[in-house]
Order: C-alpha cells, then structure tokens, then sequence
C-alpha cells in the first residue's frame, strides 16, 4: 500500500514536471567573457566558442557530465576496432539539421575528413592525430560509417564528444546544426541569440520535444562584478562559475542560489626549476632536484590552511596530477601529503641542511633561500604564495615571492629558464589521461622542471615515459588505468610538481531556473541544456 | 588658505612620525598571519580588522604608510636631482646639447610609463628581500620620472642664463662652473623645490597604481597599493567600511603634498 501511495506521488510529480516543462519556453540569459571567435565547430579554441558549440551541436556521443560515461546520441552504438585504429558508428534514422536537411552518414564522413584535413588546422583535430598519414573514412550504408585513423588512439571513443557535426549538403555549412539550438542573431559585441532548433531529434519522456527553452541569449559581459549584479537583479539566469568570495557572499543573499559541486578538476602547484643549464647558482641546483628537498617543502606547507583561508574552504588540499573529481583516472590510495614541520626537517637533515638560530643551512653553509614566481593579479596565487612564505619560514627557510605579468612570466619559465620556483595552475577539461602526455613525457615542452629532455634525466622520468606511452598504445582500459595508478604513485613520490589545491566547482544559479544540477566537468550548469526549464512567471516575461 | 597649508603639514608631520615609530605603535608585526582570524572585522586586537590572510591591517597600513611616505620623498628628490643636472645644464648650456637633451626628455615624456616600469621589473634579479624590492621600485620611479622636471627646468635654466645678471657676470669674466655654482642653481632652487613636492604625491600613485596590479611591492611587505587591492571587491565594501582607511589615507597624504605648496610655489 505504502508503496503504490509512493508510486503514485512520485507519477503525479512527473506529471507535474512534464506540464510545468510543456509550458516552459522562454528566454535563458547568461553571460560570455569575450565574443566568440568562430562559429565553426572544428576551428574552437576559446571558451565562448565552446559554449556555442555545445549548445548547437549534434555529436555522436556524449560524455554525461554527471556519471561521466559515454552516452549514445547521433549515434545509437559504435565499435572501436582491437588494433584501436578504426571505429563505426551505427547512426540514427530520419533526424534533419536545423535547415531542414536531412542528416546521414555522408554528413559524418564528411565532419572527419574536414576535421582531419591538415590545411584546417583544427584544434579538435589535434586530439586525433596520433600518427603520419590520413584518416581513411567509409560510408558503409546510409546509417552506418567507419572511420580508420593511421594510428591507435587510446580513449578515441570519448574524444567524439567535440566533435559537432556538420552538414555535407546544407547551403549554411556550419550554421545549420544537429544540436538543441542553432544560431540566430549575433550582434557584435552585444549579444548573441540562439534559437531552439525546430528539428532537434530528443524528446523527453512524456514525448515533449527537447529543449523547453525556446531561445538563449548570451551577453558579453566582461566584467564578473556586473555580472553577479546581473545575477542578483534577474537579469541572468546563472553563473557558470563563481569565486569563493561571491560564493560566500551570496551565501549570505540567498543561499538557495549558489552551487559548490565538489572538488573540480583544476590544480594549484608549484614546481622547482630543475633544468641543467638554467642560470641558478648550482647549490641551489642541488636543492632542486633532490627528492628529500621537494617532499620536505611539500610537508612544511599547511594546504589545509591554504584551502580554508585561501579559497574560504572551497577547496581541497591538492594530492597529484588528477583530483579525486576524476572518478574513474584517479588513484584512490594516494592522499594528500601531510603537513609536518618536524617529518619535513629530518629529510632535509638526510641531505644535511641544519636549521641553527632559526636559519636553515645546507651542507655547505648556504642559506636556504629561493624566490617564487607567479602570475600578478591572480589574488588566490599571491595568497598562497604568502601562506607558503610563512610556512617555510617556520624551518627557517627564506621565501621571496615575484609576481610579474604574463609574459615575463612565460619567457623565464620557457625561453630563459632564469627562475628559482614557479606557482602556477592547470586547468583540465579532458579527464583521459593522453590529455596530459605533453606535460609528463620527459621530451616534452610542458614537462615543466625540465623541458623538452634529450634523455630522461632521472630513473623516474624514465619509468614515467615507459608508462605514459604504454597506457597511450593500449586499448585494455583495465591495463591504462593500473599503468596510469603508478605514473600518479611515482609523481606523488618524486613530487616534480608540487600539488598544493584542487578548487571547488562552484556556480550560481537563479531559482527560476529549474532542472539545473551543476556538476564539476565544463559546462557545469547547462551541461543538460536541453532539460532546462524557465520557471512559469519568468517564461511569460521574456 | 595659510591655515589649509598649516593643516596639512601638521597632518604630514604627525603621520611620518606614527609611521616612523610604526615598529612602536603597530600592535602586530606586518606579516603575521593570524590564520584562525581571517577577515576579522574590528576589534580592540585588531583595530581595522584583519585581511584575507589574517593580518592586522591596522599595522599593514601603518607600515604601508611608512613605505610610501619614506620613499616617495626619495625617489622625488632621486628624479629632481636628475631633472636638474639634465634640464638645468641643457638650458645653460643651450645649443646642440640643449637640444639632444630636450629630445631625450620627449622621448622619455612619450614612452608609457606604467609599462616601461613593469618591464624594467620583470628583468631584475628575483631574489631580493622585500625590503629591496621596496628600494627598486622607488628607485625606478626616480630613475624615471625626471622627465617632466627636466623641461620646466631647462626652460628657466635658459631665462636665468639669458638674464642680464647673468650678461653682467660673464663679462667679469667669470668661470663657466662658478657661473653655474653662484648664480644658476641658487636661481633654479625654487624651482626645484616645487617640481619635488610635485612629484611626491606623482610618485605614490604610480606605486598604487604598481600595486593595485600586483606588481608594485613584494609579499609580504604592505604599500598603499596592496592595501588598495582589498576594495577590488567592490559589492563588500558596504558591509566593510573600514577597508576604506588605506584610500583615505592615500587621499590624504596626497592632497596635503600638494597643499603644503604655497600659491606661488605653484605659480612657478
């Protein structure tokens, strides 16, 4: 009984939903930090014409956001080949573009060839170029297509998620589109108006075509105070992502409107310089590139101090190259160094530093001193940067911090190497390991410490090559997953790049705005924009 | 207007004093963080509260003050030196040199400033105390900004030289360095001064505005324009009303400068 009354409740909310959804319609509103610079989906490289590529483009498959599987969408199955060269796609039947014609497997031959022509110089296309040669693709009937890449491509699944496709026959190109919304007015500088697309081929469960929305507008808006202003006046239905103090602030406004989803992917570290040649004095050299020394700054700083002050708890101390939003990559046993003064001194006493009169000295009687750069104008950096000065002072080390604008910044640690220590950030979108080949192959350039290494430098490098390209050449997600562990283990221990936070995803959402659970992958709040809803009221108006 | 002008070298008196007894004064040094006190609001430990890093910003301003009332007046008297040997000897000197002077001088008046300086900063050594970098940034203020004094300056070195007293005292046939020593640097001095107590105020707001980039003084020694940073956040500033202090003091200090000039001091 107790449960058909649950039933029966649980019916008529649907129900509900699907009549509030029914009605919704309506005009989203949010913000772009800048114009977007194409509106072809193969060529994007900025975040606003990222956004517009979600929200107009059909794919073959989805990442969702939220469970972060792959799921069917143009294409209703695929199959990837053993030798992880060649994938088919089994298409759905009878979806048209936007304009109006009709979409088949001629279209997606047609987006792989286009994506993978050199000439273009896609972005996109860069993800799948893992060897010389041309991708081979074939139409093997109106509903079913093979593309064959000249090389294995480990987790060439996923990497189909960004790519939108585009019509082979369609007089608008890249304007007609497979996705919930297309294109419809773009007023340079001012805004841009998308409109729901009257062919988009979801529906939801009481058949209702997708999106409820029937039109988004999205204004560029560069200044985040504005915006929030915006925000908090009606004017926008929500902010993708908000800082730790306009989180806290609005907290205190109407807490129903903000969203902390968790730890996010996006890291905080510091690395030393470890390059060969660098113009360092060469004891200081010595410092660098002993482990005992990097595990011993990495104990004496308090993360969970630099998360709760820092970022007002928002944060997360930093454990390694993925954060623990990475559900499936991550390695779960490792945790987060510990912070520990006393563990911290007695492995710089096995390099033979002595702290006297509060002043750490080495071996040779050098004081311990280095500098730390970052970027000026990042507040969250230079706080960390200053918590860090205090924490090393307390084994008696001198920190001096450097802020410099970009560019100075990027000619030391790139072309000059002419720097101590360096604080910086990674923002990561891709959750496949490949994504992060160029930062841990030890010939790579965004090897940090010590790019672009003729040989390995040291035995660990050497073993993280070793596994970097075997989990890249193996298609068993079992194996990339146990070869990927031990290249986070041996980082966690070697510590090249000290992993000090991982920032909370946090977004603010307006309560009229139903459906919307913003998650830690990008786009975090429309991720499922096609099951947005406007609240009855703000439908009406707009 | 005299009783104005008493004001505020009585302001600028008491204030370099509370700076320079900051040490005394400051209830906490500049640098402690009180990390269970972040963002604290006023209270009898911390009078202006605490930063976001849990620092007294009663003594951060104190300090910051103390940076910028002492140094500011250095690397003006630094670039009025400089506009006096370049604009001065160019204007007595007249000539090829006057003129290859005064296009130095454009060229400097035409470069931007506030890049030039960040470029300068971005390629010195990094490893210097914060009590250095302070020194370097102030420096190259001065080292920089002789420019304009340079101008005024070799425009009245030129009219002094051209004066009749002048006339009179080479006939006597006095030396070219005694001419410059006895007659052309007494007459320049008013000048001088005022083109000093000009740049003074000049010279704290470039370093705001250094600060307020975060490229003015390093962490974790405070000035006016790290501690200005804090109003970025503009939405809080209502409920924060004493983050305020830095900027009036920065108000304060800089009018006084340009009020401590009398009229004619301003007129020349």
């Amino acid at each position: 009984m107790k449960h058909r009354l649950t039933r029966m409740l649980v019916l008529l909310a649907m129900m509900g939903a699907a009549v509030v959804h029914a009605q919704s319609g309506g005009e989203l509103r949010f913000c772009l930090y800048s114009e977007p610079k194409t509106f072809n989906p193969l060529l994007t490289a900025d975040d606003p014409s990222e956004t517009i590529r979600y929200l107009t483009g059909g794919v073959l498959m989805r990442l969702n956001r939220m469970t972060q599987q792959l799921e069917p969408e143009l294409a209703t199955s695929w199959k990837v080949s053993k030798d992880g060269r060649t994938i088919t796609f089994k298409l759905r039947d009878g979806l048209r573009f936007s304009d109006g014609t009709p979409f088949s497997a001629n279209d997606v031959a047609f987006t792989i060839e286009q994506l993978m022509d050199p000439a273009l110089h896609s972005p996109t296309g860069d993800m799948f170029r893992s060897g010389e040669g041309r991708v081979q693709v074939r139409v093997l009937s109106p509903n079913r297509v093979s593309a064959t890449f000249p090389a294995p491509i480990a987790g060439m699944d996923k990497l189909f998620d960004a790519v939108a496709i585009m019509s082979s026959k369609s007089p608008q190109k890249e304007m007609a589109v497979l996705g919930p919304f297309y294109v419809a007015e773009n007023k340079a500088g001012a805004y841009i108006r998308l409109q729901r697309n009257p062919n988009y081929w979801k529906r939801d469960s009481g058949g209702h075509q997708l999106p409820y929305i029937t039109s988004i507008r999205l204004d560029i808006q560069q200044n985040r105070d504005i915006e929030m202003l915006r925000l908090t006046r009606g004017e926008i239905d929500f902010v993708n992502a908000i800082s730790p103090e306009y989180y806290d602030k609005l907290v205190s406004q109407n807490a129903s409107m903000v969203h902390d989803a968790g730890v996010g992917l996006d890291s905080e570290f510091m690395w030393f310089n470890q390059v060969s040649n660098a113009p360092i004095e060469g004891y200081k050299k010595q410092w660098f590139t002993s482990t005992n020394f990097r595990r011993a700054i990495s104990e004496a700083i308090n993360r969970a101090d630099m998360a709760r002050i820092a970022f007002r708890g928002h944060a997360q101390p930093g454990i390694g190259p993925l954060s623990p939003a990475n559900k499936f990559w991550f390695n779960a046993k490792l945790q987060p160094h510990p912070f520990d003064q006393k563990s911290a001194l007695q492995r710089l006493s096995q390099d033979g530093f002595q702290l006297r009169d509060g002043v750490l000295r080495d071996r040779s009687g050098h004081r311990v001193e280095f500098s730390v750069i970052t970027n000026s104008g990042n507040k969250y950096r230079e706080r960390m940067a200053t918590m860090i000065q205090q924490d090393l002072a307390g084994i008696g080390i001198k920190l001096n911090v450097v802020t410099l604008d970009f560019p100075s910044l990027i000619e030391r640690m790139t072309r000059t190497f002419n720097y101590e220590a360096c604080l910086l950030g990674f923002v990561n979108d891709d959750l496949d390991p490949n994504a992060q080949m160029n930062v841990w192959l030890s010939s790579a350039k965004n090897h940090q410490w010590n790019p672009s290494e003729k040989t390995p430098a040291t035995a660990w490098e050497a073993e993280i090559d070793r596994l970097m390209r075997a989990q890249a050449s193996t298609l068993d997600v079992k194996k990339r997953k146990q070869y990927y562990d031990k290249v986070q283990e041996i980082v966690w221990q070697q510590e090249p790049f000290i992993y000090l936070i991982n920032k909370d995803s946090l977004s603010a959402v307006s309560p009229t705005l139903h459906n919307a659970h913003p998650v830690v992958l990008r786009p975090q709040v429309y991720w499922n924009i096609d099951q947005l809803s406007l609240n009855t009221e703000v439908a009406k108006n707009r | 207007m005299r009783y104005v002008r008493g004001a505020a070298i009585a302001f600028l008196l008491v204030t370099t004093v509370a700076c320079l007894f900051a040490n005394v004064i400051a209830p906490e040094g500049y640098a402690h963080q009180f990390r269970e006190l972040p963002n604290a609001a006023p209270s009898r430990q911390h009078l202006l509260g605490t930063d976001d890093l849990g620092r007294d910003r009663f003594s951060r301003v104190l300090y910051g003050t103390r940076v910028s009332l002492v140094l500011a007046p250095a690397a003006a008297l630094l670039a009025s030196l400089l506009a006096a040997l370049i604009g001065g000897t160019a204007g007595f000197l007249g000539g090829w040199f006057e003129r290859c002077a005064m296009a130095a001088t454009d060229l400097f008046l035409s470069l931007p400033w506030l890049f030039l300086l960040i470029t300068v900063r971005a390629l010195l050594p990094l490893n210097v105390s914060p009590f250095i970098s302070v020194v370097i940034t102030f420096a190259l203020l001065g080292c920089l900004g002789w420019a304009a004094g340079a101008r005024v300056l070799c425009a009245d070195a030129r009219a002094i030289a051209q004066s009749d007293f002048i006339l009179l005292a080479r006939a006597t046939g006095i030396s070219r360095v005694r001419l410059l020593w006895r007659h052309l640097i007494p007459n320049l001095k008013p000048v001088l001064e005022a083109q000093f107590w000009i740049a003074i105020p000049v010279f704290i707001l470039t370093e705001a505005n250094l600060g307020l980039l975060g490229l003015g003084v390093a962490e974790p020694m405070p000035s006016w324009g790290s501690l200005l940073r804090e109003l970025e956040n503009f939405s809080n500033l209502p409920a924060q009303p004493w983050l305020f202090v830095p900027l009036i003091m920065l108000v304060l200090v800089v009018s006084s400068f340009d009020l401590v000039l009398s009229k004619e001091e301003l007129l020349i």
